[in-house]
């Protein structure tokens, strides 16, 4: 016989849940009340993708970031991939010119050494597509059923080019909101071959590196007043954290919002809102109304950029934190973070 | 996806609601049956675009936000049994029972699965002899026939470690039990579509013929729900009381029969305890003594407390009709999709969760 519980205090729990990794309002209440108050620092307060250094003359950016995606590889990348163009994105997102990355493995006892090598050969292709040198690196193991097969954590240092300076704290009421492309294709992608949910989908990861189109805006005369990429937690949580930091009120148009048929016929079936869904290659960008429509026009003309859009504007006298977005019917709805991981729903 | 093209133009919505604003003389409330209904109407705003003079009411129709709490803490203490794999739909693993929810189960160590069919769970449970596999079977008539059907597989693979926990729920009891209130606000309902897809549209008959009220079978998307409402008006406008079908691409008058009788062959009909509303007769499903091996309430029986939601919490009063979601005083303060009270904020599909999640106007603060 099992005890019964009647306790009947409500559920705080005192220990790591999935969801504090999934983006979302859990994430920032582990980040706010444990991780950032023992770090936090004149440097951390911009709350950005990457830090940026003054040494000497010079302004570096650095950031860090750790992959754990399950499965490995999936349709459009693998996490080796990933690793490279999330950090290189990262610092494209501090309108930094990527330079060098350093390589960390935690390797599972087991791990098929072709698996391996397949993930270490994609790094090296992703690093030359973004034209970074991964230049110093460390490898661990841990035993058979510690690891996820195989973690990597890399970090990465680039240089922020004279006049450049890009990061939230810089947005403005009238700021133009732009989205580089359609979302949730990497969401969606992973999801399709993830073990007991796989359902066919033509979708692949949209995963690929952002640094050169940022660097377009600049080289065309766009001050690029804040960009950064939309990952976990999706357009929704990446609109949400600038509107918080820049204490601003940014409005969109759903209509306006690039979603691909079949991204959005999967996030249907999964009762996903296509705005939590993660990618890879998408930023949002904020510029000047009157860089607006130059901005678009460098954007498109880019492969990886070439379904930008314009999705809204930064309020003129919004509330602070806020994001609203005006349906295709004409009522505006807030925009939320996710709880957490987004997990299907049953009807 | 061609239908959702087709079912959210706005100018065919737009169209609609024009004719609901011809239509209607008085005022009237109409209640959407289910929590996918709720949650299109509250995301798209099509009740901000309806004339003054109809409310939308927002029924009972999520089953994860019915599911009692002692049930949740049941799912709760299998979960954390040694050599026991719980498998669940998503939704359900965020739900509280009155000390934890199954995401802290897995959390602590228990083998908790997200999966999307109850027939994986019963793969799973072929691969893995030397555990018991647990099902959470949770929903309306919806998702009961698939349940029902990998009971049947079970018994013909002659599975012995796999088991269904049975949350089973059924709406007509708790459209009887709303219609029942001598307080009653609703006016006409829309049934939910997907549940008349299975069960068909002649369980209504009786309702509709005892209690004089509009029964409108209608789908999910924008157009259907302005169809539906649209139809409603005209009804009440006109003192007509009918089952009448606007969903008629998926949903026939007889359902689905193939469905309904593995249904019946599996389950049995019981009085159910709904989270929010108290005991319905007649309002669960549970599995027949003859497949008594696959209900894991005999294979780990547990004494259960039962437990009642906080008195704060409004949700039986949000559940039928008579309080909207904002109209609570806890509501976005001490109550939170993060840390809900009750039955309603519980679930993604639930009213005030999908008030919480498109409807709060306070700004958001990071320091």
């Amino acid at each position: 016989m099992i005890e019964p519980l009647t306790c009947g205090v409500p559920h705080v729990p005192n220990h790591v849940e999935l969801a504090h990794g999934g983006g979302g309002r859990k994430m920032r209440h582990l980040l706010e009340s444990v991780i950032l108050p023992a770090f936090d620092n004149r440097l951390t307060e911009a709350k950005h993708d990457s830090v940026v250094l003054p040494i000497g003359n010079e302004r570096i950016a650095y950031t860090t970031d750790g992959y754990v995606i399950s499965p490995m590889f999936f349709p459009g990348g693998d996490i080796g991939k990933l690793a490279i163009f999330g950090t290189v994105n990262d610092l494209a997102a501090a309108g930094a010119i990527p330079k060098w990355l350093s390589v960390s493995f935690i390797l599972e006892e087991g791990l098929p050494l072709s698996e391996l090598e397949r993930v270490v050969r994609s790094m090296k292709d992703a690093a030359c597509v973004a034209r970074v040198d991964i230049v110093t690196g460390d490898t661990k193991v841990v035993d058979r059923g510690k690891g996820d097969g195989l973690y990597v954590t890399t970090s990465g240092l680039g240089m922020v080019p004279a006049g450049v300076d890009v990061r939230p704290a810089r947005v403005r009421a009238g700021d133009a909101v732009l989205v580089t492309g359609d979302i949730g294709r990497h969401g969606v992608a992973v999801l399709s071959v993830r073990k007991g949910l796989a359902f066919e989908s033509p979708v692949e990861s949209d995963c690929a590196p952002l640094a050169d189109m940022v660097q377009a805006l600049v080289g065309g005369g766009i001050d690029v007043h804040c960009a950064r990429d939309a990952t976990r937690g999706g357009l929704a949580a990446v609109l949400l954290e600038i509107a918080s930091t820049a204490r601003v009120e940014i409005t969109v148009e759903e209509d306006a919002i690039p979603v691909d048929p079949s991204v959005a016929a999967a996030c249907e079936l999964l009762g996903l809102d296509v705005l939590h869904v993660a990618n890879e290659g998408r930023m949002a960008v904020f510029v000047s109304e009157s860089d607006a429509s130059t901005a678009l026009d460098i954007l498109r003309g880019l492969a990886v950029s070439r379904n930008a859009a314009l999705i809204g504007r930064v309020a003129p006298d919004g509330r602070a934190g806020a994001v609203s977005l005006r349906t295709r019917f004409g009522p505006e709805r807030a925009i939320d973070l996710p709880a957490g991981e987004p997990l299907p729903r049953i009807c | 996806m061609k239908y959702l093209d087709e079912f959210r133009g706005a100018d065919d919505v737009r169209r609609h609601i024009d004719a609901i604003a011809r239509a209607v003389t008085r005022p009237v409330n109409i209640m959407e049956v289910c929590g996918g209904q709720t949650h299109a109407i509250v995301r798209f705003g099509i009740d901000e675009l309806l004339p003054s003079a109809i409310t939308l009411l927002h029924g009972p129709g999520c089953p994860v936000c019915v599911t009692p709490t002692e049930i949740i803490d049941h799912a709760v203490a299998i979960a954390a049994l040694p050599d026991t794999i719980f498998c669940s739909y998503g939704d359900m693993l965020r739900v509280p029972g009155s000390r934890r929810d199954l995401f802290s189960v897995k959390a602590t160590g228990g083998d908790v699965r997200i999966v999307y069919s109850a027939l994986d769970a019963l793969d799973l449970a072929s691969r893995e002899p030397t555990r018991e596999v647990v099902f959470f079977a949770v929903g309306f008539e919806t998702t009961a026939p698939a349940h029902a059907m990998a009971v049947i597989e079970a018994e013909r693979r002659g599975v012995a470690n796999f088991s269904l926990l049975v949350a089973h729920v059924r709406v007509p009891p708790a459209l009887e039990t709303i219609l029942g209130d001598p307080d009653r606000r609703v006016h006409g309902f829309l049934a939910a579509g997907h549940v008349c897809a299975i069960m068909g549209t002649e369980e209504y008959d009786a309702l509709v013929a005892e209690h004089h009220v509009p029964m409108i079978v209608t789908g999910f998307e924008p157009l259907d729900l302005v169809q539906g409402i649209l139809m409603c008006v005209r009804q009440l406008e006109s003192g007509r009381a009918t089952v009448e079908n606007q969903y008629a691409r998926v949903v026939r008058a007889s359902g689905n029969l193939a469905a309904r009788a593995v249904l019946r062959e599996v389950f049995e009909t019981v009085d159910r305890r709904w989270r929010g509303l108290g005991t319905i007769p007649k309002s669960g499903f549970a599995l027949r003594e003859r497949f008594a091996a696959f209900n894991a309430e005999r294979k780990f029986p547990i004494k259960l407390a039962i437990v009642d939601d906080p008195p704060e919490c409004l949700s039986g009063e949000v559940l039928t009709g008579h309080r909207r979601p904002n109209d609570c005083p806890s509501f976005g303060t001490r109550c939170t999709p993060d840390k809900p009270l009750g039955a309603t904020m519980v679930s993604s599909e639930g009213a005030c969760a999908a008030y919480y999640r498109y409807r709060r106007r306070e700004a958001f603060e990071l320091a």
